[in-house]
């Protein structure tokens, strides 16, 4: 596989790392009582503790450090028995503390690592060096009045998990599958929604470029992107900015970048020298965090199968491909109506492969035109099972089938009834199919004296005039293989 | 003592020979008479006739009811305005009420008012107060004295009799000392006995609410209704607060008393080293063994201290920035702005000062050097006492290394006034309990105070040698 990318002189890699914020799935805070629904009004979730009124204190959430020790265990990673929070000193209008409790040499998971799967089959491991819980800030609000900011401190306190990558990440879709990757197993868990709109999964690219076999460059972060689109954008961008400056004799210099949407541009937001000192030091509100290994053990046998456990038990149990497993597995609720379609029927576990093509690329592409998702497809897993049981039992052709399918999809009727309403039984009688292709070789005896003559393609002629007789109908073999037969016999 | 003790007052109330009514006004009529001390940051004698009105109409028996109690302006108070002693909070009021004054409300005690302290609770004199020096009852007409600090109102308070008990919060001696200048009992109990919820932090890991009375008993009785497990404070302990008053015991025979001889400071004032030895002879006497010990990181306590509080400082104000509540500077073009003319306005020069220490001692490349230095130390000091008290039931030293000084002495020597709380830190470095009791006068006639120190959760046996020693001083 060639990662690199083309400079005006030479060829050039990047290396990319990224500190991926998810929004810990909790009905309260981190360390307080405060609800953290999404789209409340303004300031309506907002404890004495989220604002930060003289003598109050957070109290640790046991269910958010459950969520992280879970998330750990999903991430292969090491789970610290005894991690501590600590405060990170920086003022700003929405960080009511004057600091944030984030933990910082002792998170609470330590190395871990997550496998991304290529199409070709390959796949890769990146990193993780650590996840550590922190509250999250407020929102400012500049554009409700001219010359006001207002703050909103409904998300001030909410838990998050930082999960920071070694950087072993090569390309932007690399970078993709990574998160991809990790939105799915959060997913699975259950630790967090994976809405990257509504800001609950975002992520911090740190990028760099290098000629291969060099030590890493000089990298810059690029801060707070809430899309896998943005996030690839930006990486490109970014690196094509790094290659320029150094590709004509500059430097690049250290610095924390901000992505630009609208014009798919990064600029500078601060330098080094302007980084903040966030004299971090250990929150004295709060005792160390100590979860004893029974505690662990007990969070972790309350895991259900993960992304790659499913990919591996559907890779033996139905001879997928690597790939098909992934794609199945990338979200649970692929692979959960992909399980349900299978198991309506004890026969299709023999056709999985058609079952896997039918969800992934048919009933998909249908969704993606409908703008609608898997979760509430007019399709049930169980009357996908039986369409694809029609064609398995060549009842109907694959041809009919799609057409089936879109009218089970607008209609919501099954694909039974819509065989049986129009009668698009496929023709499987032998007397009735030759029957069609005299039909067809006797209207047509200057193409079958042609084909004669060695006309090999007009056969597709044939098929399809007696496809069209048939409506479609008849089975494409049998049609086929009579065919060659009659005609060879006029020889 | 010619004061009107709690425990006294408590049996007159029960017995009908006063009413809450009659007792509080006679306090309201002390506390108008003393106006001139300067002892409260707020008070309103309508409030406190409300708080009466109510009382009589509530039947229920409760333990302190009636009682007039003085409540350090740190603590966060619903009915009152809590200010810190400082301009950034001059017109707050709280939604809330702190943990400690919710229980003695509980308890159907009334608040006489909101006592005056060092500006978030930093100083030894009540003299960093944005609302003004509190004069120390004790003085002279024509020489004011410095009440001690932090806790310098409440300390005054009970000392001219303005209420029967006070509550005050003890960092590094902020109890101790003022009780000390004053002649009043202060107890700065274990850390965690009591929560520090709604008490505006100064030092967390330090913070510790306590209690001035007129005596040990009346202490020992306060102290039991402010202390015990509070969930909305992490550090706050699960333990059982014993009944301290009906466990008094003032005989001490059998017990060991530790002397650390690192207490022996060179330019400690005669009278201070006699009063201890006094102490000491009167312990004796009792049948306690004297038993000399060793501290060695004493002498470490105080920059320890100076580098732990003020980074937990620097912390712990910096929500202080005129966003959400309290002062806000006119002076406004940009958030920099807002924060450095709201802050640089709002506080005051030695909340200033420590907040750039703080920050300092905080900063990167200076973290190790410090922070990480002091915590350190303060381990190696915390396990000296451990070391000792396995050799000792109490320790006994004196609480201060003078009496009450003039009030503008010291005023800007930042580091003599620090040394006022050179044997009152290292306790509070390591978390003990710790009370003064007045125990002797200096050559004019100033109280002096002296310190016992105890186990961690030990307040009992800290209680026990101190109404022992106030017993036979009496």
């Amino acid at each position: 596989m060639n990662n690199l990318i083309k400079g005006e002189k030479h060829d050039w890699e990047m290396v990319i790392g990224l500190e991926i914020h998810a929004q810990v799935k909790s009905n309260s805070k981190l360390f307080s009582s405060s609800s953290t629904k999404f789209g409340s009004s303004p300031n309506s979730q907002v404890s004495l503790v989220d604002a930060a009124m003289p003598g109050m204190l957070p109290v640790i959430n046991k269910y958010c450090v459950e969520q992280a020790v879970k998330t750990g265990v999903g991430l292969n990673a090491k789970i610290n028995n005894y991690s501590v929070f600590d405060r990170k000193n920086y003022f700003y209008a929405d960080l009511p503390q004057g600091y944030q409790i984030s933990q910082y040499k002792y998170p609470i998971v330590g190395e871990g690592k997550v496998t991304i799967d290529f199409k070709d089959g390959t796949s890769k491991d990146i990193r993780i060096v650590r996840l550590h819980l922190e509250q999250d800030a407020g929102k400012s609000l500049h554009d409700q009045n001219p010359s006001k900011t207002y703050v909103d401190l409904n998300r001030s306190g909410v838990a998050l998990m930082e999960i920071v990558s070694e950087p072993d990440i090569r390309t932007p879709d690399e970078a993709g599958m990574y998160i991809s990757k990790i939105r799915s197993i959060l997913m699975y868990l259950d630790t967090c929604d994976g809405n990257m709109q509504e800001g609950s999964l975002r992520a911090d690219v740190n990028i760099s470029v290098r000629k291969p076999g060099d030590e890493y460059g000089t990298r810059c972060e690029i801060k707070n992107l809430n899309s896998i689109k943005f996030i690839k954008q930006a990486i490109n961008y970014e690196a094509k900015r790094q290659i320029e400056i150094l590709e004509s004799g500059g430097s690049i210099e250290q610095n924390t970048m901000l992505f630009n949407t609208s014009t798919g541009k990064t600029r500078p937001m601060r330098n080094k020298e302007e980084a903040h000192d966030y004299r971090y030091f250990p929150d004295p509100d709060l005792l160390p965090l100590e979860i004893s290994k029974e505690e662990i053990g007990k969070i972790k046998s309350s895991i259900p199968e993960l992304p790659d456990e499913l990919k591996n038990k559907f890779i033996e149990t139905y001879k997928l491909s690597n790939y098909d497993a992934s794609v199945l597995t990338a979200e649970k609720q692929t692979s959960d109506y992909f399980n349900e379609t299978i198991y309506s029927d004890s026969e299709l576990k023999n056709h999985a492969k058609i079952v896997v093509n039918w969800i992934t690329s048919e009933l998909f592409s249908l969704l993606n035109k409908n703008n609608q998702d898997l979760n509430n497809s007019p399709v049930s897993p169980e009357n996908l099972g039986l369409l694809i049981k029609l064609i398995s039992t060549n009842e109907i052709s694959g041809k009919i089938a799609k057409e089936v399918l879109e009218d089970m999809f607008s209609s919501g009727k099954t694909a039974r009834q819509i065989v049986d309403e129009k009668g698009l039984q496929q023709v499987t009688d032998q007397g009735e199919i030759a029957k069609v292709i005299d039909e067809v070789i006797t209207d047509n005896p200057k193409m079958v004296e042609q084909y004669l003559a060695g006309k090999d393609k007009l056969l597709g002629f044939f098929v399809g005039q007696a496809m069209k007789l048939t409506k479609g109908k008849a089975n494409p073999k049998m049609l086929n293989d009579i065919l060659k037969q009659k005609l060879n016999k006029k020889n | 003592m010619s004061k009107s003790s709690l425990k006294q007052t408590l049996k007159d109330l029960e017995t009908k020979k006063i009413s809450i009514r009659e007792l509080n006004q006679v306090y309201l009529k002390r506390i108008k008479e003393k106006d001139n001390l300067n002892v409260f940051i707020h008070f309103s004698e309508e409030n406190v006739l409300k708080q009466m009105d109510n009382l009589e109409k509530d039947n229920s028996a409760k333990k302190l009811k009636g009682i007039p109690i003085a409540i350090k302006d740190l603590f966060c108070t619903k009915s009152m305005p809590t200010t810190a002693a400082s301009k950034i909070l001059e017109n707050f009021n709280p939604t809330y009420e702190s943990f400690v004054t919710q229980k003695l409300l509980d308890e159907g005690s009334i608040f006489v008012g909101k006592t005056n302290l060092d500006e978030f609770a930093m100083g030894s004199a009540t003299n960093t107060s944005f609302f003004g020096n509190t004069i120390n009852p004790l003085s002279k007409e024509n020489e004011p004295l410095a009440p001690g600090g932090s806790s310098g109102g409440s300390a005054a308070a009970v000392a001219a009799d303005l209420c029967l008990g006070a509550t005050g919060t003890d960092t590094g001696g902020s109890i101790r000392q003022p009780a000390s200048f004053c002649g009043v009992v202060g107890i700065k109990p274990t850390y965690g006995l009591c929560s520090r919820w709604g008490i505006a932090a100064f030092a967390s890991s330090l913070d510790q609410a306590g209690i001035f009375s007129h005596n040990v008993e009346d202490a020992s009785i306060l102290l039991q209704s402010i202390a015990g497990f509070d969930q909305r404070d992490s550090t706050s302990a699960k333990v059982d607060i014993p009944n301290y008053f009906e466990n008094l015991d003032d005989d001490l025979n059998g017990k060991t008393v530790g002397i650390p001889k690192e207490y022996s400071i060179d330019g400690t004032p005669m009278e201070i080293s006699q009063i201890w030895e006094d102490a000491i002879k009167v312990l004796e006497k009792k049948g306690v063994k004297i038993k000399n010990i060793s501290l060695p990181h004493s002498k470490y306590a105080l920059p320890t201290y100076y580098i732990i509080a003020p980074a937990e400082a620097s912390s712990n104000l910096a929500r202080y920035d005129g966003v959400k509540y309290g002062f806000r500077s006119d002076e406004i073009d940009s958030l920099d702005e807002m924060y450095e003319n709201t802050r640089a306005q709002g506080f005051g020069r030695e909340v200033k000062r420590r907040i750039l220490i703080g920050t300092y001692v905080l900063s990167a490349g200076y973290y190790d050097a410090y922070y990480l230095k002091a915590q350190k130390v303060r381990k190696l000091i915390a396990d000296d006492f451990n070391k000792a008290f396995k050799e000792c039931d109490f320790i006994v030293t004196p609480t201060a290394p003078s009496a009450a000084f003039p009030l503008n002495e010291k005023q800007n020597d930042p580091i003599k006034m620090y040394l006022n709380d050179v044997f009152t830190v290292p306790a509070s470095l390591a978390g003990l309990p710790g009370i003064s009791i007045p125990f002797g006068k200096d050559k004019n006639n100033l109280p002096l105070g002296i310190q016992i120190l105890g186990k961690h959760f030990d307040e009992q046996q800290v209680f026990n040698a101190a109404v022992s020693l106030e017993r036979s001083y009496e």
